[in-house]
């Protein structure tokens, strides 16, 4: 007879070591330097010195009267694999300490094993629920280091699709973050809106979730005959739908006393922090990228920025619901503006000739075996392009060692950055807040952990 | 491209960038002061921290009088009220890279300076929390070095977890 097998769920020690994360993890308060309990409680804008507030809540707190417990990396409301280690004091949360890393497959070195075309294949997959304004961030750092000019259409095309893709985004947010608030209801309706936009990515790009749709020197392809009418029709429709979400959430009893003063952000501890995107502007600063640094063709249509006043978390879920209107605002615009002409540009060193042209030109073949054995060089330099994402500002460092494979890829995550503000929200909050707070975060935990 | 503030350390390297209104190219020393004087003169946010390896790029182009080393430190800040944006590329040296946190002008650069850490194994004096956090703890190597041979040592994982 074999011997009795030992689960390693029995024994603790055994498991504890298998799952530990050493001095990543949130520790015991008399083993935590000072300045790293600070963090951990959310003080942001008293780094020097430190004095803590003797009114605070946890000032003199003894081991043995609260509890440090792990939330996640499994948990439903984590949207992905976040781990929150929360010390509590019966019902409220005193520090937090998100510990990340557990989706980490090294995207940035893969960047660097890909050459600039294949690229776009790479940073898809980081924020999957923004594929394409990934995909514009990194193709603008390559055509600042080339130097080239994507023709007017393309510009235009962009725009839409990124705009569209912030539509689709934010509804998935508004669908998990009513998931999460019990309100299972939104999580249907906003997936079914999601999917009209989906299907539409599925009908331009042949994909509907990572893209590789826009490319160094445009777009893959060109948009379908008769796109204005589905566009027209997902416009109409989502538009009258988010008035539907109005009177299922904004109006709600039990969703306003969750989210109304909820997990408040000055608008100086967001710039201390570097948080940006939706969380930034509901603490009242009209930042966005896409006005401020206008990039693409955003000064040419008309939209506005949504401001919040009180940074909470009712804010940031009216930005979101705003922000759905205003890019079908601008998306309607450029159903009307998109200009005729090329989708890609015309140069042959960077854009793979029409199949048609291989069979009659040795040019056309050169190009082509060139361009899909080797890929393009790009001049040597650094750059750093920065697009305004559905989370925040998504930047994107590249190093060109004049190759025809970046030489350092790096992606500034907005996710990352923004994570960083869960021990100042979360500071004080109840338990069943930590919820709403990892939820009008909203990080995507393929661009925190790369 | 604008001009450093009167707080600046003297003798800080400046050239024009692509795509940014400054490159400055301080020493270890000026980073520290450097990056407070910017903070100081209304850039208030700290948008990007990374490191690169230049391993294989000693050679690289840089302006007159800085000198190459294997590390770079680049740091992106941004000016919300005036719309700029300055990068400042620190050489960190080869062997022991190393270079001040700026935890204490820009909290927000706290998860970025792991970051780098983490993937480069460039340390950041006096920063709060100095650990790993994207590789798990007791990894070996920092995987974005250009020496670390992705691809050519087997991928680690815990112990073996026994019989299930």
């Amino acid at each position: 007879m074999s011997e009795p097998v030992v689960r390693a769920a029995e024994r603790i020690e055994i498991l504890s070591a298998e799952t530990s994360e050493g001095a990543q993890e949130l520790q015991r308060r008399d083993v935590t330097d000072v300045n790293e309990l600070g963090r951990e409680v959310g003080s942001v804008l008293r780094l020097d010195g430190l004095t803590l507030d003797p009114t605070s809540i946890d000032v003199d707190r003894r081991d043995d009267e609260t509890m440090i417990i792990n939330m996640g990396p499994s948990h439903p409301s984590t949207h992905g694999v976040l781990r929150l280690m929360l010390e509590l004091d019966g019902e409220f949360v005193l520090r937090t300490k998100p510990v990340i890393g557990y989706l980490h497959t090294g995207m940035e070195k893969t960047g660097e094993e890909l050459s600039y075309i294949q690229g776009a294949t790479n940073v898809t997959r980081m924020d999957y629920l923004s594929p394409v304004i990934n995909e514009l961030c990194y193709s603008m750092a390559v055509e600042k280091l080339l130097g080239i000019e994507v023709p007017e259409r393309a510009v235009w095309i962009r725009m839409m699709m990124s705009e569209l893709n912030r539509i689709s985004s934010h509804l998935v947010w508004m669908a998990t973050n009513g998931m999460d608030l019990g309100a299972s209801s939104m999580m249907i309706y906003g997936l079914r809106e999601r999917e009209l936009i989906l299907a539409f990515f599925e009908k331009t790009a042949g994909l509907r979730l990572n893209l590789n749709y826009v490319r160094p020197g445009g777009v893959a392809a060109d948009l379908p005959d008769g796109w204005q009418d589905d566009v027209l029709v997902i416009c109409d429709t989502i538009f009258a739908r988010t008035f539907e979400y109005d009177e299922l959430l904004t109006g709600q009893p039990i969703f306003r006393n969750r989210m109304i003063g909820v997990a408040p952000l000055t608008a100086e501890e967001a710039l201390a922090l570097g948080v940006t995107g939706p969380l930034l502007r509901s603490t009242g600063v009209a930042w966005d990228l896409r006005r401020a640094m206008p990039y693409l063709a955003y000064d040419e249509v008309e939209f506005d920025v949504i401001v919040g006043t009180f940074g909470d978390n009712f804010d940031r879920y009216a930005i979101r619901l705003n922000e759905i209107r205003e890019s079908i605002r601008i998306v309607r615009q450029c159903i009307d503006m998109t200009p005729s002409g090329d989708y890609r540009s015309q140069d042959p060193k960077v854009t793979p000739p029409p199949r048609a042209r291989i069979g009659e030109s040795m040019e056309a073949l050169i190009h082509h075996f060139k361009l899909f054995t080797e890929g393009f060089q790009v001049p040597p330099g650094e750059v750093y392009s920065a697009v305004e994402s559905p989370r925040g500002e998504l930047g994107c460092y590249l190093v060109s060692d004049g190759t025809a494979k970046p030489y350092r890829l790096h992606v500034r995550a907005p996710s990352f950055v923004n994570l960083q503000a869960v021990s100042l929200l979360m500071r004080g909050g109840s338990m069943s807040d930590t919820i709403t707070v990892i939820s009008t975060i909203d990080p995507v935990m393929g661009e925190v952990d790369r | 491209m604008i001009s450093l503030s009167s707080s600046a350390p003297p003798g800080v390297i400046t050239c024009e960038g692509l795509a940014v209104d400054l490159s400055c190219f301080p020493t270890r020393a000026q980073y520290h002061e450097l990056v407070a004087s910017f903070r100081d003169d209304g850039f208030e946010m700290c948008v990007d921290l990374c490191g690169v390896d230049y391993l294989e790029h000693f050679d690289r182009w840089l302006p007159e009088g800085v000198e190459a080393t294997r590390f770079e430190v680049v740091v992106n800040l941004l000016s919300l009220s005036k719309k700029q944006r300055v990068r400042i590329r620190t050489q960190a040296g080869d062997d022991a890279p190393e270079v001040s946190s700026l935890f204490d002008l820009y909290p927000g650069s706290e998860a970025m300076e792991r970051e780098a850490f983490d993937l480069f194994g460039i340390l950041f004096a006096n920063h709060p929390d100095l650990t790993r956090i994207l590789m798990p703890e007791e990894w070996e190597g920092h995987p974005l070095r250009k020496d670390y041979g992705a691809g050519r040592v087997p991928v680690q994982f815990k112990e073996s977890p026994g019989p299930r």
